[in-house]
């Protein structure tokens, strides 16, 4: 699904964040992306949304490399990513139905289908009913759900998730990667990055480490690998 | 999920996007026109300037307008004199203005005998005494031709003049026609100035809706680089700025003639007591239909322009971090 042969991201001013990374995040496949902040976690998640794009190496999405798609295409790109971010980059100004229905409002869906398809998202976050609320007025663990519906609304292959359980309590971080194996058992490859490595420690899924940049040889915890994820280990590092 | 197709393109078949394409546009035109309803503070502001700018083009073009009205009525005071040879006889002369009479350039002729003309010349110049002593009359015959509306402009009228001072008859013909070259001159300027005027104008009214558009665009950043995120194109984004700027337009230019059909109205009283004095019934015109269309149209046209030119640079300049 995700793939990273030799890339480095050097940051004008020079600061180098990725340095020669390889991993292969499989088709299906649910894993953790951990470090220290600052070892390039973030920088990782923006070359594969293209908000950022590699300095050296190739970055390939379902075989696809991203270095050829050209900027006027990267909108209909992210539109097969749904991404969740620690900060949730909801509008609060608007109702949450309108905050789910967003993509697919952008992807020109009719209003029945947008209608059935954000309660049918909601649902599965556990907010039935909350559509004409304000995020504003959600607890913390409530907004970072409504940017879960976003994400999964019009039904996405690959979710990435930026330290989805930043700002929550053990127990709400537990029920959110729940939520992320469900969608991981409908066959979405997920990817999150996070620096709760005790949150890691009770989970089974393959660990790709980061430290200044560099890549270190990606752990399989616990219980090997999960059902559908393959074994193959190219996280390696030095 | 294996094929490019599938990773860059819409979920959705082509019909279904068509029609959705169209239905999106009306749906943002109406969003972003009840966006302007909702903050009606600094829309209406923005709304009052476009339509004092728009306004003064627009009344510079109505002032145009009447003044041409009047100064067509003016053309055809255009006269032609011709003075006859001095030895003709009455016969000759008799003969020379049916001729002139039948010209189909021609809408008058008046005829001036040497008599006439000397008693006229005594009247007028307070020389009619000097002129006693004279043995004989020294003024020719003065034939006063009016031409026709077509003919009573300068070059129509010299070119009448050409050809009658080749009637053998005429010694030389004049053409007063020196302070109507001076007026059309005038009214050039006036329009000249008009067209300069309106441009400057235009080019504040394209740069008022692009600084609205600007700042309406720092205000809806998050929104924007959270749209950009969940994989909106460009012209998605865009639209509704550009719906903004054309309903900034279209209001503007009612606005605007709005109020110029209160200038006209206060004006008209004014106009009609002057014109009154000179015993005439002309009547102060406003702006027809058409031409509200026109300015209505044109206005939506550069609240689209200055809109589109402040998309393309601060647009851009937004992407996600």
């Amino acid at each position: 699904m995700i793939d990273f042969q030799q890339v480095s991201k050097i940051y004008p001013g020079g600061q180098m964040a990725l340095e020669d990374v390889n991993f292969h995040l499989q088709q299906g496949e649910m894993a953790f992306l951990t470090g220290h902040s600052g070892a390039g976690k973030s920088t990782l998640l923006k070359l594969i949304t293209v908000i950022e794009r590699a300095t050296t190496g190739r970055v390939a999405i379902n075989g696809h490399d991203i270095a050829k798609i050209s900027a006027k295409h990267v909108p209909y790109l992210r539109r097969n990513i749904g991404m969740i971010f620690q900060s949730h980059h909801l509008l609060m100004d608007r109702s949450v139905f309108d905050n789910v229905a967003l993509p697919l409002v952008i992807e020109g869906f009719s209003h029945g289908e947008i209608r059935k398809r954000v309660a049918g998202a909601l649902d599965m976050v556990g907010l039935y009913g909350k559509e004409r609320h304000n995020p504003i007025m959600l607890s913390g663990g409530e907004q970072q759900r409504v940017g879960i519906a976003r994400a999964i609304v019009n039904k996405p292959p690959l979710l990435l998730a930026d330290e989805p359980t930043g700002n929550l309590d053990p127990k709400l971080s537990m029920d959110i990667l729940r939520l992320f194996e469900t969608f991981n058992d409908a066959g979405t490859s997920v990817l999150i990055a996070t620096h709760d490595l005790g949150l890691i420690a009770r989970m089974k899924y393959r660990t790709f480490t980061l430290k200044q940049g560099r890549m270190l040889g990606a752990q399989e915890l616990h219980h090997s690998v999960h059902a559908r994820s393959a074994p193959t280990n190219r996280g390696e590092g030095q | 999920m294996s094929d490019k197709a599938k990773l860059t393109r819409s979920k959705l078949p082509i019909s279904g996007r068509i029609v959705m394409f169209f239905i999106r546009h009306a749906q943002q035109a109406m969003a972003s026109m009840g966006e302007l309803w909702r903050n009606p503070v600094s829309s209406v502001m923005t709304m009052a300037v476009l339509g004092v700018s728009l306004s003064l083009p627009a009344a510079l073009q109505v002032l145009v307008k009447n003044a041409e009205t009047i100064t067509s009525s003016w053309n055809s005071a255009a006269e032609i004199s011709l003075f006859i040879d001095e030895n003709r006889s009455e016969q000759t002369i008799q003969s020379l203005l049916t001729r002139i009479r039948t010209y189909s350039e021609v809408d008058k002729v008046q005829y001036i005998d040497r008599n006439q003309a000397l008693e006229e010349f005594q009247r007028l110049s307070g020389f009619g005494e000097a002129l006693a002593y004279l043995d004989k009359n020294p003024l020719p015959a003065v034939i006063t031709v009016t031409p026709t509306p077509r003919y009573s402009t300068p070059v129509g009228a010299r070119e009448l003049l050409t050809k009658l001072e080749r009637e053998p008859e005429i010694s030389f013909g004049r053409l007063d026609i020196e302070w109507l070259e001076r007026l059309q001159a005038v009214v050039r300027l006036l329009e000249r100035t008009v067209m300069a005027i309106a441009a400057l104008l235009v080019l504040a009214v394209v740069l008022v809706i692009g600084n609205t558009i600007r700042l309406a665009i720092m205000n809806r950043r998050t929104e924007i680089e959270v749209m950009k995120l969940v994989g909106a194109t460009e012209s998605f984004i865009q639209r509704p700025f550009l719906y903004t700027g054309i309903w900034y337009g279209v209001i503007g230019g009612i606005l605007a003639w709005i109020i110029i059909n209160l200038l006209v109205w206060y004006l008209d009283s004014a106009l009609a007591e002057l014109l009154g004095l000179y015993g005439s019934q002309l009547e102060m015109k406003s702006l027809t239909l058409l031409e509200l269309l026109q300015l209505v149209g044109l206005a939506s046209f550069l609240g689209w322009l200055g809109s589109y030119l402040s998309v393309r640079q601060h647009l851009r300049a937004i992407e996600p971090s």
